[in-house]
């Protein structure tokens, strides 16, 4: 049962990140793009959580901090710059 | 265990799907933000809530429960710098976007205006 859930996961994560990755390349402005990429680090945080619950092994979740933790500081430095640099 | 965390797992993947389908859909950034913070951030709650159901090990659920607070005390406060620094270097706001629902109520009742 397990196994087919994480299947299907993998497969909707994988969707949900490629269409991130369109909106990363089409933008439109860079605050569009550092919207999509934030969206992005989730995605790959989400599919770490669900390697996690297949492997049962607990190093993916130090991982997933660390990553959740970068999409936070690359956000906001990404908007202050946007902020000072003012287009 | 193993169906909770089946269905909490493809519930929080389908939320992930359906935030990057409005990041394709939506017209401007201040609403694609809407749609990359709120419905990711439940998407991510039930992963890691399905995955605390697999995961024998003693302190993985604390762990996991300082992802989840960690992306519920941030997202917010991203989402606020990007909207802010956005709308001041003068991104283009979508005429759907400025929709004041009391506005036409207000109009068609002009009691509400005088007193």
């Amino acid at each position: 049962m397990i196994e087919v859930a994480t299947t299907i996961a993998f497969a909707l994560l994988g969707v949900a990140a490629l269409l991130c990755v369109v909106r990363l390349v089409r933008g439109e402005g860079l605050a569009d793009r550092i919207v999509a990429l934030d969206t992005l680090l989730l995605m790959v945080v989400s599919g770490l959580a669900v390697q996690a619950a297949i492997t049962g092994e607990d190093t993916y979740l130090d991982v997933m901090v660390v990553a959740a933790l970068l999409a936070f500081t690359g956000t906001a430095m990404v908007a202050n710059f946007i902020e000072r640099r003012g287009s | 265990m193993e169906p909770v965390a089946s269905i909490l797992i493809v519930a929080g993947a389908v939320l992930a799907l359906l935030a990057a389908f409005g990041l394709q859909r939506f017209d401007d950034v201040f609403a694609r933000m809407h749609s990359a913070t709120k419905p990711a951030t439940l998407g991510l709650i039930l992963i890691l809530s399905g995955a605390a159901f697999m995961l024998p090990v003693p302190g993985a659920v604390a762990k996991l429960l300082l992802v989840v607070m960690l992306q519920f005390t941030t997202a917010p406060i991203a989402a606020h710098l990007v909207g802010r620094a956005a709308f001041r270097t003068g991104q283009e706001l979508s005429r759907d976007t400025m929709v004041v629902e009391e506005a036409e109520y207000i109009s068609t009742h002009p009691k509400l205006i005088e007193e």
